[in-house]
């Protein structure tokens, strides 16, 4: 077992893990029950989360590399998130919803990394978000309405 | 075509989960297990074929942390369907629990439920199995009376006539006919006979399948479960662990997507079997290797088309037949094939003098199929159209105007479609409406684009049905509270498609009140009234119309309870504006007093309950259009714009209706493009994970646009008809045929990969 | 399943090759592949505490450490302006944002993996390996070698004047390519490698000159055919060896249009 601390949605946490214990489980462990996993080779996109602010697979990350840093689910990011699902609800985009925690999370690291992305960049940056449901569409459409809602109120 | 102004339907209202869903809330079944739930995980066959001859399951067991391990010994020998399908079952009873006899490469050995994972995973490896290999029937060509049986068993019981034979290795078989098909086509200036295979695609939901069991307070078994069919679970697990519907309680939490295959009891077999035995809680996560090689997928088929047509572009005849396969259990195989002709060949009810359609299911050792959207429909649809393409490309005639030329119009009766009458069908209008939207006559012509790269469209009709006609049950319970708001109750299954949304607001559109003042709850055995399920496009139309009987009840039952209020008779209270009004004063009653009537000494209940079904299965209809980019050289294809027009009646919601249609669109793309199952020779999977099964990301799909066609539909609630399925039938014929457009070649078989796009040269002209 | 009996986050470079003599002990990168195995790993070596995550720069080269992840050589400018984009669009089509924060340019280099878009680009460039043990070794040389227990340290470019470009081809925009092939012009000599073949990528120089009299429709025939004669090609599940073959004539010719100002 190995002991570790890292900061959780804000709250530091210690506990001992296994050495390959995974981070995704982990984080179910401790209730953050927004990630969620959809496969079991990298290619859904499912278990994102933010490490040191960066999107991540959590299902292909150890449990002991997250050793000392801070790390982000859903549950902690509620607020920033709601300045933008709504959008996507009104869209009907959020469908069963499996897919949405985890393109959640990168639609918030991309809205930080590009604050006003390009169609192409939106595209691009969420390509390892899969979903089955909504044939994607409607999720481009909810974010360029909140960006095209955000720039209003900007004027 | 006009509409009047409604106050809830055909309005885009937010999904009535959306914010929990989006906000990553706890609401999917391995959210809400407890910690002290066993694992259940399960051993498989590695053969495609073989008889378990001994499994010692001592060292196994002995693992710290195992509970029990469970082999074939341990099961009822009682054969069960797990197809989520009404009375009278259509599929055979060709299932064990766990079966000595595996018959695919996935199939179950035996069952382990430990404490914890770990503990399950170390189990299955100490189980040691020795089989007796046999042959095994992989092609499925060859399945049809071949001497090698997939089910020899002498307890394979077809409770349903539907032409099977296990000692055929058929799973059932039909023909049907409607006028002189051999005299007409032998008339015809044209006849084209082609045949088409596509494969057993995976839904790749992306949430597997998985199912949560525990005993209730009372000692019930409770079955939460990732499913579309709590009613058929209920009856497939009493018939399967051999206990009464009385001990069993099925419910679904948050579904995360469906798409058909959870239409099938694909899990709850086993973790139920396991409560059973330790009276403990018990779940099962299929792992996505699990749900690609041992799931429900769709049907692989062959569909030969035989087209007689004169040469000035009359479709006059059309003789289909179909071979399905089933794989090595029947579920879903005797039903989904008959759509491959039943909702194909009505499209050209216009022209067509006579029509022949037969099948043959069959069984092989490869995993069993089930439900997929479109079911069926999609594999007939792709091959009709393309065929009717090749046609129009042969005759030199812009295939709209051969459509145009033959297509079913509103108001024929459709011999091939039960001899309904197409009351509510906008076809035309979908053609005239995506024609023109999508520009066909500029981007129809192939346009080089240089470097090898050239631009053309294409085209492909579509219809599915609303319903399975005379069978499908669909209810609804609408209760007043005491503050005036309403509660619905529903044993249909919200799989992420919105139907509890499109239920209230068919509540709040009968009420006069908001959407926001309908609470909805499902689907659960134990308090919903039932439902068939969700499934075969009938949760708007079936269901849909049951809510619309059931607030009408409900409206004559807050009347008598008015009544009393006024100490009048019922018979002078009407319900208008959200209120409960006295015929000839102004007198009325607020829904809020009722509310509070209906619990102060009062002997009418405050709620309504109400079935329905349909004598009639009203085909929506679609038009889809492609323009693509082609790299002749490498063979890549790029998706520029996908139009389409789709008439589902009257939309309850517009933007649920287009969500539907543009998912439905993407995963058709995936199965023209991309998604592909193959085998080892000895029958493995190879595309058994989201690494080697591509599904396409949002860069695959180019541009959708998604426009709609109204009609009224007389049978269905507020005219409206069903959108789920039909969605996914236009991109592969509408593929197809700009590939050919680019190319000079038709491709028979999808997915078309790259390669064979940039390796097949143009065929010889045979005819 | 992958399994692992204890973890050591390496203190040194000394510290983790000294573990990593043990067959059993591995160094992981960005374990996105290895986690995928069935292995039985007895200690993990984790060497991302070693500084090794940034891309340093001077007038004769770029210096990768092992651990830099495939989203920072994707957005790095410096190494994008001297490349012309070829390693960003070498390294943007896979899997996803998150994958590429994770993946790093040491386990694909060191994975010499068939599919690998990395491995590919960087052949094409004037591409050194720093092996801890090893010294510095050519790419294409390290390219051919089994795995053993050193352990890669950094990658070099050298800045010499380079022309380059890149293509791959995929069946799905995310997915591992068919085939993949980088072109470039160093001192006049045109390399080419071809990657997914899907075996490792392999480099071809045009030692013998096949190019040296311009590039122009007949010798870009005459080398295409030389590179589909000289690199072979076999069959998966993405592709036979006959389109391979023939999709690395088409990239390559591409390739060399491009860079020629062709086309």
């Amino acid at each position: 077992m190995i002991d570790i601390t890292l900061t959780l949605n804000g709250k530091k946490i210690s506990d001992s893990v296994e050495p390959d214990s995974i981070l995704l489980d982990f984080l179910r462990d401790h209730k953050c029950y927004s990630v969620k996993r959809g496969c079991e080779t990298t290619n859904c996109g499912l278990c994102t989360v933010l490490m040191d602010d960066m999107p991540v697979l959590s299902c292909s990350m150890l449990t002991a590399r997250a050793n000392g840093h801070k790390i982000l689910t859903l549950e902690g990011l509620q607020e920033e998130a709601s300045e933008f699902v709504g959008f996507i609800a009104d869209q009907g985009a959020d469908q069963c919803g499996f897919c949405n925690p985890g393109f959640v999370m990168n639609t918030i690291a991309l809205l930080r990394e590009y604050p006003d992305p390009t169609d192409d960049e939106i595209k691009s940056f969420l390509a390892g978000n899969l979903c089955r449901c909504s044939g994607y569409e409607g999720q481009l459409r909810g974010i360029r309405n909140f960006l095209n809602s955000r720039s209003k109120e900007a004027k | 075509m006009e509409h009047r102004n409604y106050n809830a339907i055909n309005k885009s209202v937010r999904k009535k989960d959306a914010m929990q869903l989006l906000l990553g809330k706890p609401v999917y079944t391995e959210d809400v297990v407890p910690d002290d739930a066993l694992v259940v995980k399960l051993l498989r066959s590695p053969h495609a074929n073989a008889i378990v001859s001994e499994i010692n399951t001592k060292t196994a067991k002995l693992v710290p942390g195992v509970v029990d391990v469970y082999t074939w010994e341990d099961v009822p020998n009682t054969r069960f369907t797990n197809a989520g399908q009404t009375y009278p079952e259509a599929s055979p009873y060709d299932r064990l629990i766990i079966d000595r006899h595996v018959r695919f490469v996935g199939d179950v050995v035996a069952i382990v439920a430990a404490e914890n994972e770990k503990a399950a995973d170390k189990a299955l490896k100490l189980i040691k199995v020795k089989y007796d290999v046999l042959d095994a029937v992989l092609d499925f060509h060859k399945a049809k009376d071949n001497s090698l049986l997939v089910h020899p068993e002498d307890n394979w019981v077809a409770p349903c006539e539907v032409g099977g034979s296990n000692l055929r290795n058929l799973v059932a078989s039909e023909e049907s006919s409607h006028g002189d098909v051999d005299g007409i086509m032998a008339d015809c200036d044209i006849v084209l006979d082609r045949t088409y295979h596509t494969k057993s695609y995976n839904q790749a939901m992306m949430e597997t399948f998985r199912t949560y069991t525990t005993m209730d307070r009372y000692g019930r078994l409770h079955v939460i479960s990732s499913t579309q069919i709590v009613f058929h679970v209920r009856r497939i697990l009493s018939h399967a662990l051999g206990i009464p519907k009385t001990m069993i309680r099925v419910e679904k939490p948050r579904i995360g997507g469906g798409f058909g295959a959870k239409q099938t009891a694909v899990s709850e077999v086993y973790p139920a079997f396991v409560t059973m035995k330790t009276k403990r809680p018990a779940m099962i996560i299929f792992s996505r290797e699990e749900s690609q090689i041992a799931g429900s997928p769709r049907h692989e088929m062959e569909v030969r088309v035989r087209l007689g047509a004169s040469n000035d572009g009359k479709i006059r005849v059309l003789d289909l037949y179909t071979l399905s396969n089933s794989g090595a259990y029947g579920e879903h195989g005797p039903t989904t094939v008959g759509l491959s002709g039943h909702k194909s060949i009505p499209m050209y009810t216009g022209s067509l003098e006579a029509f022949r359609f037969n099948y043959d299911v069959v069984y092989t050792n490869t995993m069993a199929a089930g439900a997929y959207r479109g079911y069926g429909a999609t594999q007939g649809i792709y091959a009709l159209e393309t065929t009717v393409n090749e046609l129009a490309e042969r005759l030199n005639m812009d295939p709209t105007e051969i459509r145009y030329k033959n297509m079913l119009k509103e108001g024929m009766i459709m011999p091939a479609y039960y001899n309904e009458l197409a009351s509510a069908c906008a076809l035309d209008r979908c053609l005239d409406h995506c024609k023109e939207m999508f520009d066909w006559d500029s981007k129809y012509p192939v346009r080089d684009m240089g470097n090898g790269k050239v631009r053309t469209a294409g085209m492909g009709m579509a219809m599915q049905g609303s319903c399975i006609s005379n069978l499908d049950v669909g209810s609804a319970t609408v209760k007043l509270t005491e503050d005036g708001s309403f509660m619905l109750l529903i044993g249909a299954a919200d799989m992420g498609t919105g139907c509890d949304t499109i239920l209230a607001q068919m509540v709040a559109e009968c009420m006069d009140c908001s959407v926001d003042d309908v609470a909805v709850f499902g689907a659960d055995t134990d308090a919903s009234p039932y439902d068939s399920g969700s499934y075969a496009s009938s949760t708007t139309y079936i269901t849909g119309k049951a809510v619309e009987k059931a607030c009408m009840d409900l409206k004559s039952k807050m009347c008598t309870i008015a009544a009393g209020l006024l100490n009048c008779s019922p018979e002078e209270m009407y319900f208008e504006s959200g209120l409960i009004k006295r015929i000839n004063t102004d007198e009325s009653v607020s829904l809020k007093d009722i509310g509070v009537k209906a619990q102060l000494n009062n002997p009418t209940i405050a709620e309504a309950s109400a079935s329905h079904s349909s004598p009639v299965s009203p085909p929506p209809y679609m038009v889809g259009m492609v323009e693509i980019e082609l790299d002749k050289l490498t063979g890549e294809v790029e998706i520029l714009d996908f139009m389409s027009v789709v008439d589902c009646g009257i939309p309850i919601n517009p933007a649920l209706a287009r969500i539907q249609a543009e998912g439905g669109i993407v995963q058709g793309i995936g199965h023209t493009l991309m998604e592909n199952v193959t085998y080892t020779e000895n029958g493995k999977m190879i595309e058994s994970s989201l690494m080697q099964y591509k599904i396409p990301t949002r860069l695959d799909m180019g541009r959708l646009r998604v426009e709609f066609e109204h009609s009224f539909e007389p049978t269905g609630p507020f005219g409206a008809k069903s959108i789920g399925e039909i969605v996914i039938n236009t991109p592969a014929p509408a593929i197809a045929h700009a590939i050919y457009r680019a190319t000079g070649v038709w491709h028979r078989e999808i997915p078309i990969t790259l390669e064979k796009i940039a390796m097949s040269k143009p065929e010889e002209d045979k005819e | 399943m992958f399994t692992i009996q204890k973890y050591v986050c390496a203190s040194s470079l000394e510290e983790a090759y000294e573990l990593n003599q043990d067959k059993n002990n591995k160094i992981i990168a960005g374990m996105l592949w290895m986690r995928l195995g069935k292995g039985k790993v007895n200690t993990a070596i984790d060497i991302s505490g070693l500084g090794l995550d940034t891309i340093e720069e001077d007038d004769e080269k770029f210096s990768i450490g092992a651990m830099v992840s495939l989203r920072t050589l994707e957005k790095h400018e410096s190494l994008n302006s001297y490349t012309n984009n070829a390693v960003c669009n070498a390294v943007k089509d896979i899997v996803g944002v998150q994958f590429r924060n994770q993946a790093t340019i040491g386990g694909s280099i060191w994975g010499r993996f068939g599919f690998s878009d990395v491995l590919t680009v960087f052949l094409a460039l004037d591409t050194y390996v720093e092996l801890y043990k090893g010294g510095i070794v050519p790419l294409s040389k390290f390219a051919e070698l089994k795995e053993d227990n050193d352990i890669l340290v950094r990658i070099i470019v050298k800045k010499t004047p380079i022309k380059v470009t890149y293509r791959a081809v995929r069946a799905q925009k995310t997915d591992f390519p068919v085939l993949t092939c980088a072109t470039s012009i160093i001192n006049g000599v045109v390399r080419t490698s071809v990657g997914a073949r899907p075996g490792r990528a392999k480099l071809v120089i045009d030692n013998s000159g096949i190019l040296f009299s311009g590039i122009n429709e007949d010798s870009i025939t005459k080398f295409t055919s030389y590179v589909a004669d000289t690199i072979p090609t076999s069959k998966n599940l993405r592709g036979s060896a006959e389109y391979r073959t023939h999709l690395a004539k088409v990239l390559l010719s591409r390739n060399l249009e491009e860079l020629e100002g062709l086309k």
